[in-house]
């Protein structure tokens, strides 16, 4: 039971990670000035040359190889609504680490949609 | 409105990406855990028009999802994210007239209205970076 739950923290601290990682990337990048595919290409071309967006791609690599070994161990119906936990962990994150301001709307929301999936998830 | 665009985006080419996938791995079959198994999954995969198909829609989910997080909040765009979730329910059900639970139905109520509380948020709550301007 212990590698179960190992391997779930590497889940979702790995794709949560990553995630964030992947957004301060991103944010760095700067938006593309206009949706059309010569600017979208620059933007493509400076998020790459970016640091914070090669420290995301392993952290996430290690969250799906996690969760390959979490699904031939366990139900889906075990790992999905689990994995489900990312969400509030996410949001943690992105507080802490990023400095979004979350209100108390955008609490519920997570909230809901957390236990939402795992509803969903259970079938 | 461009943030809603891009989410929309996201979630159908997240969906269409992953039917893709397992369509393509239904039509390939069970993978032997074998040498020549594995060898033959490899040639069958890279061969397989589906699974590209699959690739190049999670492609365009990657696209989506990079660019809309160089603008809006990462608290708001995973749970925006979610909805594929009551969307695939939706899709199972006029689709493929599969049967949903009352307990499956009672999350996608529950997804929906995560959905919209954080989608009466403001999309962006940190300041632009320097560098992003420049």
């Amino acid at each position: 039971m212990t590698h179960v739950a190992l391997f779930l923290s590497f889940l979702i601290f790995g794709s949560t990670g990553g995630e964030i990682a992947i957004t301060r990337g991103m944010k760095a990048t700067g938006e593309p000035q206009r949706l059309r595919p010569k600017e979208m290409l620059q933007f493509l071309g400076r998020a790459l040359c970016n640091g914070w967006f090669w420290a995301g791609v392993p952290l996430m690599a290690l969250s799906f190889y996690a969760l390959l070994l979490l699904l031939s161990w366990e139900p889906i119906s075990f790992v999905i609504p689990a994995s489900a936990l990312s969400y509030v962990v996410g949001t943690f994150g992105a507080k802490y680490v990023l400095g979004e301001q979350i209100s108390a709307a955008r609490w519920a929301g997570v909230v809901l949609v957390c236990a939402g999936v795992a509803l969903v998830a259970l079938g | 409105m461009k943030t809603l665009v891009m989410v929309c985006a996201m979630v159908v080419c997240a969906n269409a990406g992953d039917l893709m996938l397992k369509r393509a791995m239904l039509q390939i079959g069970a993978v032997q855990l074998s040498e020549s198994g594995l060898a033959h999954a490899f040639r069958m995969t890279v061969s397989s028009a589906t699974l590209w198909v699959g690739i190049i829609f999670l492609c365009g989910f990657m696209l989506s999802y990079m660019t809309v997080l160089s603008w809006a909040d990462y608290s708001y765009v995973m749970p925006a994210g979610a909805f594929g979730y009551a969307l695939l329910t939706f899709f199972a059900v006029i689709f493929l007239h599969e049967a949903v639970s009352p307990r499956r139905w009672v999350g996608v109520v529950l997804i929906c209205v995560g959905v919209l509380l954080v989608g009466q948020t403001k999309p962006r709550t940190t300041a632009v970076a320097r560098e992003a301007l420049a």
